[in-house]
């Protein structure tokens, strides 16, 4: 089992829906998000071009983060996905420094927090909560060992890419473009 | 009290000391408890809505944690305005819930130490004040000296209330200020509006056309939905816009037209469509009126002569007229939704409409669709005294056209200077907030200074609160029953909004306050039950389905009568116009004194220095009735200018700077705005967000951040067909500094 994101810059309007939506679900304090939307343009008027991604915790199979954590809190759980175990967290923030995707941040309540892929969710067979609410449908998830699921289908349809490959931690999160 | 009326923006009186629920202050505070993984219960209650936070009203279900908090909203998979997905508005709409700035007690406008400051009531004083003048007014002036103005879930009970009380004044912003015009120019053409949701087959179309349309921006659920599945289906997209808008990124047409110079654009399109003979010769011979003169209209309006005036290469102009010819009938020019931009915007849109006429799209699928609509039982009520004045006889003769109360002609009503055929005294405002939403704010207050009385509902202290005599603190769509939803769509269904709490503070449901306050006028008979739960249940009896049904299900979807989403082939089609077809040249705007067939007529331009002022939406606020929304303001809290590097250079405007913009009549924002540098807007104009730059301090999220579009558009373009009020008229220069003014806190 390996779990994988796929957003589709194509479709991705920027509406920041999964921002929100991953807000309310994980009760995640305002002034603090587990997702967030990149926009980008490129060209002179009137020749344009313009990419927009939902970003979030890439789930690297070579994770950093859990390399670095002292305490064991950031550890990898099943199908890949990169945890952080509130209890054994001290808050130290060396994970959010070693993070090439700023993805973490530092919870008010003293411990690390950023995405779980809806881990609670996935676990009783939903989708994560900002695949469920995309208006655009332009997220997929699923597990990158079944042939058959929508993130590996989509994937071996288009061309797609990841952010910052060369910091080599082999990041989860696939982008279409 | 002295008889001009004071913004009041200081505090309301004794506002401290009221009490606040204690889960709200947990909710409201900067932590909430995070719900632990593997808590979710699958046993949670959800309770079933339709969401407020805009027109759209998609259906979806509150959660609520197990301390009984509410704790998120999602879709109705059953829905077909949202299919199970909210857009960030809609998921965000916890936040109107928990805005601990809302409005939570009736407040009434007093003196003290000769300051005008609000005292708080309690609903009996409050209502009673109201009744007590609306009937000195009722009296005095006649009935026909109230006006309701008025957006929302609301309306059905203030509008049920104004009609007993014989005004016919009761006009919707969403009107004159928004789609009057499209709804006109399609009424004109097809003899039909193009309806709310619009009716356009998006998921089913094989080319979608955009005319500052900003889906994506907009975030129009099921259209943003479709517009992602015609991506999907590789549909062509076209977008005609001054602005790289989100829409443009995913088109394989951008049209970076000059502003202003839409219909000329819409001529030579018409043009390259009849004379390559891509339109629909069989839909246009057997339904429409008008197709040689409308052909002798266009002979010159040629794409050359188009790119004289658009700046659009006839190139370019060729080829997406003929991508729409190979598209034919599933393509859609899409009719537009806010359309008050110059005008001449009734007959910008009958150019679309017979654009769409000349392709066969309406009634086809990937065109536009014939919506279906469930008819919800009407409780029976007394007859409604016939108005002896209406808004037409205010200045008769002005916008014949009009097929709705225009708002700004209430207002223009309300300035005795106008003279106009009666006074218009006594406003009831529900859910609109007047300053930020109609142009020209000097003449608004103005007319507000003239008035007897003004009342405002709303959940929050918006602007126009300010100048309220009475505010009535109504709670959110979360906490009450409304009617039931039943908008068109290409299935009838239904709706139910319930609360999935009780209201906080002292709010109270907009039923109750209309019934409460028709009971004090002697109209209870309008409300024959107390209970606005028991008269949906009423009303679902007598369809089959009950309250308990629908609690359940939150959303019915019926079937359609018959099987006619689209016009079947050779099928003989009986429109509601006068000659029983679409009528490509209007012989009705012919017989009211208006141009047949649309002109290109060319408008002012902005001088040295200056750049039109257009604006738009964000896809996570809604006008400026968001904009205290702590979720929401979380994902956008001010809004940017948008600049084009080259202006910027010339200016030395660096990205991220604060500056203040003056329009055309000298007026400056009250407030900075952001610079955002970009590429995605053209030289000649500036861009920016509407609904920003609140002037209101008791909104504190939103106090000072960004500034406001309408504050800027003091020069309002008229249609004079029926009354809209184009606001893209008007011109900004740029100030970099200003000394002695209050700024952003």
């Amino acid at each position: 089992m390996r779990y994988a994101m796929a957003v589709d810059t194509k479709k991705c309007v920027g509406c920041s829906d999964c921002v929100v939506a991953c807000q309310t679900e994980n009760s995640v304090p305002i002034g603090f998000c587990r997702d967030w939307v990149v926009e980008t343009t490129d060209g002179t008027y009137p020749q344009l071009q313009t990419e927009i991604r939902s970003e979030r915790c890439n789930h690297c199979v070579n994770a950093p983060c859990v390399r670095c954590c002292p305490t064991g809190a950031s550890h990898y759980a099943e199908g890949g996905i990169v945890l952080v175990a509130h209890d054994k967290c001290i808050g130290c923030g060396a994970c959010i420094a070693s993070c090439p995707y700023d993805a973490r941040y530092a919870h008010p309540k003293g411990y690390v927090d950023k995405c779980t892929f809806c881990e609670h969710r996935i676990k009783v067979g939903m989708s994560p909560a900002c695949v469920a609410v995309c208006p655009t449908k332009c997220i997929y998830f699923g597990d990158l060992d079944d042939a058959n699921s929508n993130v590996s289908v989509v994937l071996k349809k288009r061309k797609h890419k990841t952010l910052i490959p060369e910091a080599g931690t082999n990041p989860q999160l696939y982008f279409l473009i | 009290m002295s008889s001009r009326r004071e913004f009041i923006r200081i505090s309301f009186i004794g506002a401290g000391v009221l009490a606040v629920a204690p889960g709200v202050l947990k909710a409201t505070g900067v932590i909430t408890d995070p719900v632990k993984a593997g808590d979710l219960k699958v046993d949670l209650k959800r309770i079933p809505t339709y969401c407020e936070v805009c027109f759209w009203k998609c259906a979806g279900w509150v959660y609520k944690t197990s301390e009984g908090n509410i704790w998120k909203i999602i879709g109705n998979d059953e829905d077909q305005h949202c299919n199970g997905r909210l857009c960030p508005r809609g998921t965000g709409g916890v936040g109107m819930y928990y805005d601990a700035d809302r409005l939570k007690t009736p407040l009434i406008r007093t003196e003290e130490r000769g300051m005008q400051v609000f005292r708080e009531a309690s609903w009996d004083e409050a209502l009673n004040l109201v009744a007590s003048k609306i009937k000195d007014i009722s009296s005095k002036y006649g009935p026909e000296s109230l006006a309701l103005f008025t957006h929302g879930s609301g309306s059905a009970y203030y509008t049920n209330l104004f009609k007993a009380l014989g005004t016919g004044n009761i006009a919707e912003p969403s009107y004159a200020q928004c789609r009057g015009p499209r709804d006109d120019a399609f009424f004109a053409t097809f003899g039909e509006e193009a309806y709310s949701p619009e009716i356009t087959d998006i998921r089913d179309t094989r080319c979608l056309v955009l005319i500052g349309s900003h889906i994506g921006e907009n975030m129009h659920n099921n259209q943003v939905q479709e517009m992602s599945d015609a991506i999907d289906k590789g549909a062509t997209i076209i977008t005609v816009d001054p602005r790289f808008s989100t829409a443009a990124g995913k088109s394989k047409f951008w049209l970076p037209i000059k502003p202003a110079t839409d219909i000329a654009l819409l001529l030579a399109w018409i043009h390259e469509i009849i004379y390559n003979e891509y339109y629909d010769k069989k839909y246009v011979e057997k339904y429409c009126s008008g197709f040689d003169q409308l052909k002798t209209h266009v002979k010159d309006f040629t794409p050359e002569w188009a790119y004289g005036i658009t700046t659009i290469k006839p190139d370019l102009i060729r080829k997406t007229a003929k991508e729409m010819g190979n598209a034919s009938p599933a393509v859609i020019v899409h009719p537009g939704r806010h359309v008050t931009w110059y005008g001449d915007d009734t007959q910008r849109v009958r150019a679309i409409a017979i654009l769409n006429a000349l392709l066969g799209s309406w009634g086809r699928r990937g065109g536009l669709y014939r919506p279906a609509k469930f008819t919800v039982p009407i409780v029976p009520v007394p007859a409604y005294k016939e108005p002896v004045k209406t808004w037409q006889d205010i200045f008769p003769g002005k916008y014949p056209i009009a097929s709705a109360p225009v708002t700004n002609l209430l207002i223009e009503a309300s300035i005795p200077d106008n003279k106009p055929g009666f006074p218009v005294k006594g406003w009831f405002v529900n859910g609109t907030n007047l300053i930020l939403t109609i142009p020209n704010q000097a003449n608004t207050i103005k007319a507000i200074q003239n008035l007897d009385l003004l009342v405002v509902v709303d959940t929050m202290p918006m602007e126009i609160t300010g100048w309220a005599d009475v505010i009535l603190p109504e709670c959110t769509y979360l906490e009450r029953y409304d009617a039931l939803r039943a908008s068109p769509h290409r299935r009838p269904s239904i709706a139910l909004r319930m609360p999935a709490a009780e209201p906080l503070n002292n709010t109270k449901p907009g039923y109750w306050i209309a019934r409460e306050l028709a009971i004090k006028l002697g109209l209870g008979d309008y409300f024959p039950y107390e209970k606005l739960e028991d008269m949906l249940d009423w009303q679902l009896k007598k369809i089959g389905s009950s309250l308990e049904e629908m609690k359940r299900s939150g959303v019915k979807n019926f079937p359609r009568d018959a099987d006619d989403l689209y016009f079947t082939e050779e099928e003989a089609v009986e429109f509601s116009t006068d000659s029983g077809k679409i009528e490509l040249y209007s012989a009705f705007f012919e017989q009211s004194g208006f141009d047949p067939l649309p002109k290109y007529v060319p408008h002012e331009e902005p001088a040295e220095g200056f750049y039109r002022l257009i604006y738009g939406r964000a896809p996570m606020h809604t006008f400026s009735r968001t904009s205290n929304n702590p979720n929401l303001t979380d994902l956008m809290h001010e809004n940017s200018v948008w600049i084009n590097p080259r202006v910027a250079k010339a200016w030395g405007i660096k990205q991220d700077q604060y500056i203040w913009l003056k329009n055309q009549d000298n007026v400056v924002s009250d407030f900075p705005v952001k610079v955002r540098v970009t590429e995605r807007i053209r030289w000649d104009s500036v861009y920016m967000v509407h609904g920003f730059g609140h002037a209101q301090k008791q909104m504190k999220r939103c106090f000072g951040k960004g500034a406001s579009d309408t504050q800027l558009i003091t020069k309002v373009l008229t249609d004079p067909i029926m009354g809209g009020t184009g606001m893209r008229g008007n011109f900004v220069t740029f100030i970099t500094e200003k000394t002695g003014t209050e700024v952003a806190s």
